[in-house]
């Protein structure tokens, strides 16, 4: 390279002012490249209109004792649970080193690390409400009047994962209990799923 | 190209035209005048058919193009209007879908072929390396091509394989919400895999380009693997392989055509007459049988590796079966070529056949259920070889092949006496 700008000549000396030059220019014109390119791959990320719709409210009046519903959201079933005091004192009783997944799996009221214990999984013991996707490769298993699985909660019917009523993964593939979506009760009888109490107050969201 | 050229223009036209792009001489010495070993088996035959199928699912795909929605409230609807009311709908739809499982055939038939013969070996690694890269394009566009439908089948099948990305370690969330461009498989995703579908054939057109200028570099290889010596060891393409490449063709397409015709559902899902449903997953979701034996080692991977969990090891184990073709040119050890001179090698190729066979039957069926029965439990329930037992076995040999016999065998095998040209090969004179 140096040879031919006839600068300093051989090989082993100090590098010229042209080799600075065309280190330089190569250089900014790398970076030019990589700034060029982002737009075109952060464009494929979620846009604003999808981002807004990250947040539903829903009535749950009508959800009664030992019936579940499943609601969408973000695109995804979300279930909601109204547990009889049976149905939990079962799931309490599940002494929390049989779990697979000893993680409470809800960053709600500051449990985010807190074990899976059922009262980590739940803001109100009777209502269990947790995102409707299979940890494993994400199928939407089976609840209430269809097939509860071998542990009275859910049964993913892809490869198998058994769910406990606490929506623990008990047995098969699935690595993780069922995830529990930020939410909080608006009213006694309405909850607000995809918002934490912080973030509807940052929002603006303001509890009704 | 191998050789000078022997290509002379005769008109003042072609003349001019060759003095200014001479490509009626590149195509003159790759298609005309192109020394082609003698003695070429049907095998060889496919790379022709590829062709013709990249040449129809394009065609076939602009067409459908310009009658498809990609909505999610609409795909699935404008896919039916195609079938019954555009006219001629039913015909391309038909070619369209069936034309990917004819592809897939014909690819796999070329591979193999590759394996047997030894087409990946010196000076061939960069032609083999190409062809990979041409597999792994097909295998995105087959994937993104069957989500459009908008079936259940389509949909849950892109949920099942876009979550495989969500078990990367960390970036696994972020990267999977980049690919969805929302919170789950939606509209988002169909547009852009519709997008991503319509392109991603013109870049395989382009990898074929190089694909084949690697292939005019060495020349074909041959049956029994011997490098051409002489003139006398080859034949013009044409006409001795336009015809046979012709011939085999036309018998390929008459098959196809009976699958156009009288069978265009006997490939598909018949859970993909339906429209997707984001809140109800089918009872058993399966991808597109040219990809089943790589569903059946995800799912082998049932236990965890030192820190590697089963899931993100299932992961690797499919993408690690298709990646260890790019390093197979090293991986082989023996300087013979055709499996014809490796007596035990070839024993453990037709067995590696049969292990990929295995593992699309594996793929197919429920991890749980029995290969075969041996015997009930005290409960009554029948116990025996359980499919994902039978696809563990199988992904083990599989990678084995790979790791073990191809390194091994090329090191203690003693192969059998070649011929000493092709050309002797093909007369039966004296051996060396």
């Amino acid at each position: 390279m140096t040879e031919q700008n006839g600068a300093l000549g051989e090989l082993g000396q100090e590098p010229s002012r042209r080799d600075f030059i065309y280190i330089a220019a190569t250089g900014a014109a790398a970076m030019g490249a990589g700034l060029a390119i982002w737009p075109f791959i952060d464009q494929m990320n979620p846009a604003a209109d999808t981002r807004a719709l990250g947040s539903i409210r829903v009535d749950i009046s009508a959800v009664t004792d030992g019936t579940e519903i499943t609601v969408m959201w973000r695109g995804g079933p979300v279930f909601i649970r109204h547990r009889t005091q049976a149905m939990i004192d079962e799931a309490r009783a599940v002494p929390l080193n049989v779990l697979v997944d000893d993680v409470s799996r809800n960053r709600n009221a500051g449990m985010e690390n807190a074990s899976a214990a059922d009262q980590n999984r739940v803001l109100r013991a009777e209502y269990l409400i947790v995102i409707g996707i299979c940890t494993h490769l994400g199928c939407v298993p089976l609840g209430i009047g269809v097939n509860m699985g071998d542990y009275d909660g859910w049964y993913c019917p892809c490869h198998g994962s058994h769910y406990d009523g606490s929506a623990r993964i008990r047995r098969g593939p699935a690595p993780e209990n069922l995830a529990v979506p930020d939410y909080y009760f608006e009213t006694e009888t309405t909850v607000k799923i995809g918002l934490s109490p912080e973030e509807a107050a940052q929002s603006g969201w303001v509890a009704s | 190209m191998s050789g000078p050229s022997t290509y002379e223009p005769k008109t003042g036209f072609t003349r001019w035209m060759d003095a200014r792009l001479p490509i009626i001489r590149l195509g003159y010495d790759s298609f005309v005048d192109f020394p082609t070993p003698r003695n070429l088996n049907y095998w060889w035959t496919f790379g022709g058919i590829l062709a013709i199928f990249l040449v129809i699912q394009i065609i076939s795909g602009v067409v459908l193009a310009m009658h498809y929605i990609p909505h999610e409230s609409m795909a699935f609807d404008s896919l039916e209007r195609i079938r019954r009311d555009v006219k001629f709908g039913w015909l391309i739809q038909s070619m369209h879908a069936n034309g990917a499982s004819f592809f897939f055939v014909a690819v796999y038939i070329h591979m193999f072929r590759g394996l047997y013969y030894g087409s990946y070996k010196a000076p061939r690694e960069i032609l083999w390396i190409l062809g990979v890269v041409i597999y792994l394009l097909m295998m995105a566009t087959g994937f993104m091509g069957y989500v459009l439908p908008w079936g259940q089948m389509s949909y849950w099948g892109a949920v099942v394989i876009t979550n495989l990305i969500g078990a990367l370690p960390f970036i696994g969330d972020a990267i999977r919400e980049w690919l969805w461009g929302g919170f789950s498989v939606g509209q988002a995703t169909l547009s852009r895999f519709f997008s991503l579908h319509y392109l991603l054939p013109f870049v395989i057109a382009a990898v074929v380009a190089l694909h084949l200028w690697a292939l005019h570099v060495p020349g074909n290889g041959n049956p029994v693997g011997i490098e051409v010596k002489t003139k006398k060891d080859t034949l013009p393409f044409h006409p001795f392989y336009t015809v046979k490449d012709g011939f085999a063709i036309v018998v390929y397409l008459i098959i196809f055509a009976t699958f156009v015709f009288f069978l265009p559902n006997a490939l598909g899902h018949t859970d993909n007459f339906i429209e997707a449903n984001p809140l109800s997953t089918p009872s058993h979701i399966v991808p597109e049988w040219y990809y089943l034996p790589f569903y059946a080692i995800l799912r082998a991977i049932t236990f965890d590796i030192g820190p590697i969990d089963a899931k993100l090891g299932g992961v690797t184990a499919m993408f690690g079966a298709i990646l260890i073709l790019f390093v197979l040119p090293w991986l082989d050890t023996s300087k013979v070529r055709s499996m014809r001179f490796r007596p035990v090698t070839r024993v453990f190729f037709i067995l590696f056949l049969l292990a990929c066979l295995g593992l699309g039957w594996c793929g197919a069926n429920n991890p749980d259920d029995l290969v075969f029965t041996m015997g009930h439990n005290a409960e009554g329930v029948a116990t025996g070889l359980k499919f994902v037992w039978f696809a563990q076995f199988l992904t083990f040999y599989y990678f084995a092949y790979f790791l073990i016999v191809l390194p091994v065998m090329g090191l203690i095998e003693k192969p059998l006496d070649r011929p000493v040209s092709i050309e002797a090969a093909v007369l039966g004179t004296a051996k060396a």
